[in-house]
């Protein structure tokens, strides 16, 4: 059970603490002003990273080796130097890919004191010194189909999706948007893609199952069972049970199934949560309603739940890491791009307000 | 030797105090000055030693013509000026 949240926004971290009467309130802000795309709390909770997107003067590591009482600046992913001659550019728009972090769009720990990174322009990078020192993960980085991977929502690719076997450490998953499901079973020496049974609407017909061009929005696994692992994609909820080779499209869902984030149970596979939007121009809650719906039976059925979200019109946007479930599985914290967040006790059946005032939220994590 | 300054925007993060650098090209000048303050490089460069896309370099009231390979030729009597490109919200 946590009673903490960590909730990068666009303009600082900030974190969401829970008093002895359930109430739940900001206690402490951090890097007020600045973009904080992510944020990992290694077990324990004393050491804390946090990604900052400084625009102009680029990404930076925070870390904090005591709850975020100080930090300091720390090394960031760094990409090799690019080879003379070499082309690298995005399929789609013909410009050159560079070899040069963009964001920081996902922070994992998996294994034994390793830390993972996933980052726009589609690089994963590993720390085995807790985040003193990246390295570049070659085999993915130069397997010759990564260089189809494109730009989504943003200019460039990215891994936005880290999922770590925890039977397994050298069994490690990654998603793609836009690029698909790419695993290595041998401690990252080979890359499969895969992700049978995905399919798309935005390429032409032919191209629809295509594995590589899955504009996967999230994935995330059941941590005690890691072969079931359930998908938000740019064109509706899929669901494995078989660590991502195939996959079921599950497309009777309401009153969306279109979003992007997604929280599975961490005991439960067959209970996840997601965020339902309006299909896929305009990006806000179906009706102008904000709901999180959920399925307790692996997706045959999907409850909508509302008490407590607001009422009245809303046009909250729910980023693919704005939505997070505690160790316990039974509570739940969603922020939106309208500044609001919402915490849940019980499984997501009712909703507490702890704020409609913060800047847009990037990303909630428990922190355990 | 050549004077190297930067936009007071910078101080937020990291410190980055006026210094006097020998060099004969802006590359120059900047790899001595990080050699004295290794921070302040990533805020300035990009992963492949490029310009940050909105972070501008002056010589003597002008941005550098070469962005990429930073060659532009520089004086003792120089004066250098790193500031960020007006942008964002």
């Amino acid at each position: 059970m946590s009673d903490c949240v960590f909730v990068g926004t666009r303009k600082g971290l900030f974190r969401i603490e829970r008093d002895g009467r359930g109430r739940w309130d900001i206690a402490r802000t951090w890097f007020l002003g600045d973009p904080v795309s992510m944020l990992c709390a290694e077990p324990g909770g004393s050491r804390l990273h946090a990604a900052l997107d400084l625009g102009h003067f680029g990404v930076k590591m925070q870390r904090s080796e005591d709850g975020g009482a100080t930090w300091s600046e720390a090394p960031v992913p760094v990409f090799p130097t690019k080879p003379d001659n070499l082309v690298d550019r995005d399929p789609m728009r013909g410009v050159d890919v560079p070899w040069s972090t963009q964001l920081i769009w996902a922070l994992e720990v998996g294994g034994a004191n390793a830390l993972w990174c996933g980052v726009i322009p589609g690089g994963l990078f590993q720390s085995s010194d807790g985040g003193d020192s990246w390295t570049l993960i070659r085999s993915l980085w130069d397997e010759p189909r990564r260089k189809k991977w494109m730009g989504g929502g943003y200019d460039f690719a990215g891994i936005h999706s880290i999922l770590v076997d925890p039977r397994d450490p050298a069994h490690v998953t990654v998603g793609v948007s836009v690029g698909g499901v790419w695993t290595t079973r041998d401690a990252e020496a080979h890359w499969e893609l895969i992700g049978s049974g995905l399919r798309n609407a935005y390429m032409p017909p032919e191209k629809a199952g295509d594995p590589l061009s899955q504009d996967v929005h999230r994935i995330v696994h059941c941590p005690a069972e890691p072969e079931r692992v359930w998908m938000q994609h740019h064109n509706g909820i899929f669901r494995s049970d078989d660590g991502g080779v195939n996959w079921q499209e599950l497309s009777d869902v309401r009153p969306s199934n279109f979003g992007f984030a997604v929280a599975v149970h961490p005991t439960d596979p067959d209970t996840a949560w997601f965020v339902p939007a309006t299909k896929d121009e305009q990006r806000i809650p179906v009706d102008a309603r904000l709901v999180v719906t959920r399925t307790r039976d692996g997706g045959r059925h999907f409850e909508v739940l509302r008490q407590g979200l607001p009422e009245g019109p809303a046009y909250d946007l729910v980023y693919r890491h704005a939505l997070d479930v505690a160790s316990d599985g039974e509570r739940l914290a969603v922020g939106s791009t309208t500044g609001s967040v919402w915490v849940s006790e019980d499984q997501g059946d009712s909703w507490q307000t702890v704020s409609e005032h913060l800047p847009p939220v990037l990303c909630v994590r428990f922190a355990e | 030797m050549t004077t190297i300054s930067f936009t007071p925007n910078l101080a937020r993060y990291v410190e980055a105090p006026v210094a006097r650098i020998e060099g004969a090209t802006v590359q120059q000048v900047l790899e001595g000055y990080f050699r004295a303050n290794p921070r302040v490089r990533g805020y300035v460069l990009d992963d492949q030693g490029a310009v940050r896309k909105n972070v501008v370099i002056f010589l003597n009231q002008e941005p550098i013509r070469d962005r990429t390979g930073l060659s532009d030729p520089v004086r003792k009597t120089d004066e250098i000026l790193v500031v960020q490109a007006l942008s964002g919200g």
